[in-house]
């Protein structure tokens, strides 16, 4: 079940690259050959092109693109980047953003990693059913509690504080990161606890400094992976947070687009400033990310 | 809406031991079971609650069971708003459907064979899954814009006038740019799913159909399709609870009106208005039924479908 999430072995295991090898000598010089590259690449750029004209057209001034839809930005021009960040406040979203995301993650990470080392360990019935209540979480449209949530965080004078994105967004992360990192925990073997506690170490000791040394890869791909849905979430803020000062990106540019209506290149440089974090962790973090996506696949 | 992975049901492994007692392990799981139960749980336990009461603003009002229920299926503009949002649903789920069984599962079957820039290709379709489906949404309009977004202009460009069009002003069009921005941002995710499934399919299969003097599309056809059931379901799955869960792309291309006329409304935007911006003295009541029912319906079919697939797994072994 767990064999895309072993310690050693990512989803692309290296066993399978000499048939691959193999086969792919054998298939190059055929027509089939030629147009299943030309279908890769042809989809390659549908699905990157939209992405690369969004980059592209914040370079260019609005005028240039009424002038011309389709031209090319030469030569490039920064300034409605710096009147997204400036003026249009995206630099405060952008703070709010990071600040909201990063501290959810470590919350979330944090707490799960707790609980499924419990759940590796344990074997009651009480666990068992608990760890099943967090499971069903990944397959519960959860946002639809939202009415008793915001109440909830309006009894407690929380609507608008990012502290009640960040508390919500933990909790919606525990699903996701205990699944992970409990599948982890139950493939360390048992007599590394047996070995720790005969050199006297106790339970806490023995999370601490045996066990979370050796799920660092699991605790990779699960703040990589928590870090996506919560950057790109929409719709808690949007009911959550009211004051302005408050918004983090999404919200920020749903007003944005309401008031820079006509303004195309700043709202181009918005929408990049958005998505340019995404890209950087996507890039460095590819493995984790990729794993993370196939973390419920058997096999 | 960040439902990412449905759980296999956990096999016990034998080389699982208990090493904590039952209170130890209470105190490590408590600082998770208090944020899910505050969080989660309590609020979607209150939620369905809600939707049996009448409700004046925000202050609650007498038991009335299923009255907000019937409202939503007799009175106007709810009895005709649901129809029209869950048909929107439906499309969008049978649009991803379709995408990502023929050009998903052709790209991942590509990638498996050819072999060659697997990552990078890997890395360009899934990018857009991982934008921010508002970000790709707004995007979108900004390219369908009439005046000067590029598509019009492309399609001017080679000669195709009479195509360019507002494709979001048009009722006729409208949806589906919903739905087909919707299954051209989501296919990412099909396609590495279904490549980590097919690199689990023994290559002894595949060669021995070959030395049987099987065709590729043969080979494709009887021997890798069947073994691929167990993907092409799970990814079904959670193609479903995301379409029906769909919210920033309908919002960011036809606000939360679902402009024009309705024409890209979805449930989770009906709901959100219900609740927020309808400004009805029973908006509680209703929009909670209204949560509830959607509620309800995407879990139901979600388990009732994995369920399926367990036992089709199952005999397939």
């Amino acid at each position: 079940m767990t064999a895309t999430l072993t310690p050693t072995a990512g989803p692309r295991g290296s066993a399978s690259t000499p048939p691959d090898a193999h086969r792919r000598r054998r298939q190059r010089p055929t027509v089939g050959g030629f147009a299943a590259s030309t279908f890769l690449w042809l989809y390659a750029a549908i699905s990157i092109a939209p992405l690369l004209l969004m980059v592209s057209n914040s370079l260019r001034t609005t005028q240039d693109m009424a002038q011309n839809p389709l031209g090319l930005p030469l030569p490039p021009d920064f300034t409605s980047y710096q009147k997204a960040w400036v003026t249009a406040s995206f630099e405060t979203y952008f703070f709010n953003s990071i600040f909201v995301t990063v501290a959810s993650v470590v919350l979330s990470t944090a707490v799960s990693l707790l609980a499924a080392y419990a759940f590796a360990r344990t074997r009651s019935k009480m666990f068992t059913s608990l760890e099943g209540l967090f499971l069903s979480g990944l397959m519960l449209p959860v946002y639809l509690a939202i009415l008793p949530l915001f109440f909830l965080l309006d009894s407690l004078g929380m609507i608008s504080n990012l502290w009640s994105l960040i508390l919500v967004y933990a909790a919606l992360g525990i699903p996701f990161s205990t699944f992970v990192l409990a599948a982890f925990f139950r493939q360390l073997p048992i007599e590394l606890d047996e070995a720790a506690r005969l050199d006297g170490a106790g339970p806490f000791q023995t999370f601490w400094r045996v066990h979370l040394p050796l799920v660092k890869p699991a605790i990779a791909t699960v703040i990589v992976f928590r870090f996506v849905p919560v950057w790109n979430d929409f719709f808690y803020p949007l009911i959550l947070i009211r004051d302005r000062d408050s918004y983090t990106l999404p919200v920020g540019i749903t007003r944005f687009f309401g008031e820079y209506q006509t303004d195309w290149a700043t709202l181009f440089a918005g929408l990049t400033l958005a998505t340019i974090p995404l890209v950087v962790l996507f890039l460095i973090a590819t493995k984790q990310i990729v794993s993370g996506l196939t973390a419920g696949m058997s096999k | 809406m960040s439902v990412i992975a449905v759980p296999k049901v956990r096999s016990k492994r034998v080389t699982t031991g208990v090493t904590l007692s039952r209170r130890t392990g209470m105190v490590f799981v408590l600082p998770a079971l208090i944020l899910f139960a505050v969080f989660i749980a309590y609020p979607l336990f209150t939620a369905l609650s809600y939707s049996f009461f009448s409700w004046t603003g925000i202050v609650r009002g007498e038991f009335v069971w299923f009255e907000n229920y019937v409202t939503l299926f007799t009175k106007l503009p709810y009895s005709t708003d649901i129809p029209n949002a869950f048909l929107h649903n439906i499309l969008l789920f049978v649009g991803a459907m379709v995408f990502q069984n023929t050009i998903g599962l052709g790209l991942a079957t590509l990638l498996h064979r050819v072999g060659r820039f697997k990552q990078f290709f890997q890395t360009m379709y899934t990018l857009p899954y991982l934008v921010s489906p508002l970000v790709i949404g707004y995007l979108w309009s900004l390219m369908l814009s009439p005046l000067f977004g590029p598509v019009n202009a492309v399609l001017r460009a080679v000669g195709l006038d009479e195509l360019a069009q507002p494709w979001l002003g048009n009722p006729q069009t409208a949806i589906w740019v919903v739905v087909i921005v919707t299954a051209w941002q989501w296919i990412g995710f099909p396609v590495l799913l279904y490549g980590a499934a097919l690199g689990g399919i023994p290559q002894e299969l595949d060669e021995a159909a070959s030395l049987d003097g099987a065709s590729a599309w043969q080979r494709f056809r009887s021997v890798t399709l069947p073994l691929m059931v167990p993907a092409i379901g799970t990814v079904s799955v959670l193609t479903f609870i995301g379409a029906m869960e769909a919210f920033p792309i309908p919002y960011a291309l036809g606000g939360s009106q679902g402009n024009p006329a309705g024409a890209t409304d979805v449930l989770s935007l009906l709901f959100y208005r219900t609740a927020f911006e309808s400004g009805a003295s029973n908006a509680i009541g209703t929009s909670s039924a209204i949560a509830t029912l959607l509620f309800a319906f995407i879990f139901g079919v979600a388990v009732l479908f994995t369920v399926m697939l367990r036992r089709a797994e199952r005999n397939l072994t």
